[in-house]
């Protein structure tokens, strides 16, 4: 009984100095010499992912990006734990002055409405700002709305209540959906108004793109809101719209392009525009940019390397944004955000 | 001579210095050892749990201020555009999925438990008990993605048929009215009951297998159906083990998120009607944290959090009290 307690004791401590040990050897984490690492946007996320796997490929640096959500990439980059952050919602300027941050544009993208009406079939749906907006007020609830068939005049319409999706997660397209909603409504402006997330007045929340869309894809009589490369890779049913020049159009990555066209980025203060309902013939209602955030006070070399890494996107990730649906930046919004870094940081590339 | 030399190791046990005592050295050592381990486990324990509550207290600090305590518990404003936030949709939603899910699984779980432990013939008995073991084995996320894409599509078409027939009965007929969609509160509900199923279930039935032999053959002697055995004998000789098994599933309910977030249709509007949607507190969290940008907001959202820790901590109290009732009353009946 002694004997064998005694080496229970034995085998007990043996284990202990184990676990130590290797305990120890798993707290020694290095990071990659040179490399940085940026927390943010799940949006951008795929788009970083591929402009830093193409980096590292061609410069052996290693950008190492975290897809934790806007408000986590903000909370990151005020607290200085990482080299850059992202956000799908532009912060304003007197926040970004009052903790010392500047933020620039990446990429522009957009969204469109998606639907399940049984016979009804892809960009065969006609809408409108103004109609959307009254459908995700409740105001219009059933599919056969005259404000509907007045858009439509050759589609059969059910007389089906309308399910309104929406995003249940905090999202950059959220506050895209939403902020155009409020440009093209003024009821929803008031009542509403735009962030990552909103007080929903009906519908149910899908979490993610993947959520609105299974949702959509299982209700009939559904109408939903998801990335334009959500619908692409998914063969999803979406509709056309009104644009803000009076133009039937569909959602294409020149329509996001064009909307990015039409802005005035050079005056823009700290770039805060969103790139919803703008103007011109063939853009796209919807359009949304994603934008990265740095701190003034970050050791220079750091900054260097985050304005390097983007710029190097700038030139020559245009195809591998284009691949996934992100429309590239025009060169004058390059140059602009070049001389931006040079105002605000005092050195630039 | 052994065995009084063993007693007085026993005796002088806290003498670690006694000559020719070598050997006992260690093993006393040892004991010690294991003393101090257990005692900082114990206590680490218990740190952890303080300390997690200080410092959500802390972190919701900022939402305290700015609402209240009643004035949060009963505001049902949840809108991050004006920075307004209440906690009554998602308390109201945590209770009532977790209510649906009482409702469904404590008569189902009684039922395999009984059927196991007294009626089952002895070959059907380890499948039957093994296959609703299984249950507790499958992760949450596989209950969710399942509830999305096989349940709520199949429930869609069984909800015309539940509005109809339960929805025109006056009173009643509110929790049943909607459009048929598949998910929604009931929906959520009956996910929950079928996840915290084997955990009421298999308490039951161990504790049911633990009724003496004596008592249920006396029992059935006597002429008692087997049901008058169960309920007469069997219930009221387990039934604290039983309650504490209820408990158990309904603190895992009231807690679960992802398998909840996939199907309770996540809408801050409260409705009146079982099949329209609606969110509860865990699912709020799981949406809304990553992208939660304002600091009220943040707080906001693990203020909910030290609400939800509230809750829970409330119907652990709930079942102590309610055991200590029923002990107190048992004593003074026999």
């Amino acid at each position: 009984m002694n004997r064998s307690s005694r080496g229970g004791s034995a085998r007990l401590l043996c284990g202990v100095g184990a676990a130590l040990t290797i305990a120890m050897f798993c707290s020694v984490g290095v990071l990659a010499a040179g490399g940085f690492t940026g927390a943010g946007s799940t949006w951008v996320y795929p788009l970083l992912a591929k402009w830093s796997s193409a980096y590292q490929g061609a410069t052996g640096i290693q950008v190492n990006y975290q897809s934790i959500g806007s408000g986590g990439g903000i909370a990151q980059i005020k607290a200085g734990t990482v080299a850059f952050g992202a956000s799908d919602m532009p912060l304003k300027p007197e926040e970004l002055k009052a903790a010392g941050l500047i933020q620039f544009p990446t990429a522009v993208a957009g969204e469109d409405l998606i639907y399940n009406l049984p016979g009804i079939g892809p960009l065969q749906l006609v809408l409108s700002g103004p109609l959307v907006a009254q459908i995700y007020l409740g105001k219009v609830t059933h599919w056969n709305d005259p404000a509907i068939a007045k858009l439509n005049p050759g589609l059969h319409l059910p007389n089906k209540y309308i399910t309104v999706v929406h995003r249940s997660d905090g999202s950059g397209t959220t506050f895209t959906f939403a902020n155009y909603l409020s440009k093209v409504s003024p009821e929803w402006n008031q009542r509403v108004g735009a962030n990552t997330s909103v007080a929903w007045p009906v519908g149910i929340g899908g979490k993610g793109n993947e959520g609105v869309s299974s949702y959509v894809e299982r209700i009939p009589g559904s109408i939903g809101y998801v990335e334009y490369a959500f619908i692409l890779q998914n063969h999803l049913s979406e509709a056309r719209m009104f644009n803000a020049d009076g133009k039937l159009v569909a959602p294409s990555l020149q329509g996001f392009q064009d909307a990015s066209a039409h802005v005035d980025w050079k005056n823009a203060q700290d770039f805060y525009v969103i790139l919803t309902n703008q103007a011109g013939p063939n853009t796209w209602p919807i359009s949304g940019c994603t934008w990265e955030i740095m701190r003034k006070s970050a050791a220079k070399d750091s900054n260097l390397a985050v304005m390097r890494f983007f710029y190097w996107g700038f030139e020559h990730g245009q195809q591998l944004a284009q691949a996934i649906s992100f429309g590239p930046l025009p060169q004058s919004t390059v140059a602009a955000i070049k001389a931006y870094w040079r105002t605000n940081l005092g050195y630039g590339i | 001579m052994s065995s009084l030399d063993t007693a007085v190791r026993i005796d002088k046990r806290s003498e670690p210095t006694k000559p020719k005592a070598g050997r006992r050295t260690w093993r006393l050592t040892g004991d010690s050892l294991f003393h101090a381990a257990a005692r900082f486990a114990a206590f680490l324990a218990v740190a952890v749990l303080f300390a997690t509550v200080v410092a959500i207290t802390f972190d919701s600090w900022p939402s305290i201020k700015t609402f209240g305590v009643w004035g949060f518990l009963k505001s049902s404003q949840w809108d991050p555009v004006t920075n307004a936030f209440g906690a009554f949709p998602f308390i109201i939603g945590t209770l009532v999925s977790s209510a649906i899910a009482m409702v469904l699984a404590v008569p189902i779980s009684f039922g395999t438990a009984l059927f196991v432990a007294e009626i089952a013939p002895s070959w059907i008995k380890r499948p039957i008990a093994g296959a609703v073991e299984l249950l507790a084995a499958i992760p949450s996320i596989v209950y969710g993605l399942w509830g999305l894409i096989v349940f709520a599509p199949a429930f869609a078409q069984v909800e015309p048929w539940i509005s109809d027939t339960f929805g025109a009965i006056p009173g009643v007929g509110l929790l049943f009215q909607g459009p048929p969609m598949g998910i929604g509160m009931l929906s959520a509900g009956i996910i929950l009951a079928i996840m915290i199923l084997p955990y009421i279930s298999s308490v039951m039935r161990d504790v049911f297998m633990a009724v003496p032999w004596s008592l249920r053959e006396s029992a059935y002697a006597m002429g008692c159906t087997t049901w008058e055995v169960a309920w007469h004998i069997m219930l009221p000789y387990t039934r604290t083990a039983v309650i504490g098994g209820v408990f158990l599933g309904l603190g895992r309910a009231l807690g679960e998120t992802m398998a909840v977030t996939f199907v309770i249709g996540n809408s801050n509007v409260l409705s009146a009607s079982l099949l329209m949607p609606g969110a509860t507190i865990p699912s709020v969290l799981a949406n809304e944290f990553t992208e939660a940008t304002s600091k009220l907001y943040l707080s906001s959202l693990i203020y909910l959090g030290l609400i939800l820790i509230g809750v829970t901590l409330a119907v652990r109290l709930l079942a102590v009290l309610l055991l200590r009732r029923l002990a107190s009353r048992e004593g003074a009946s026999t």
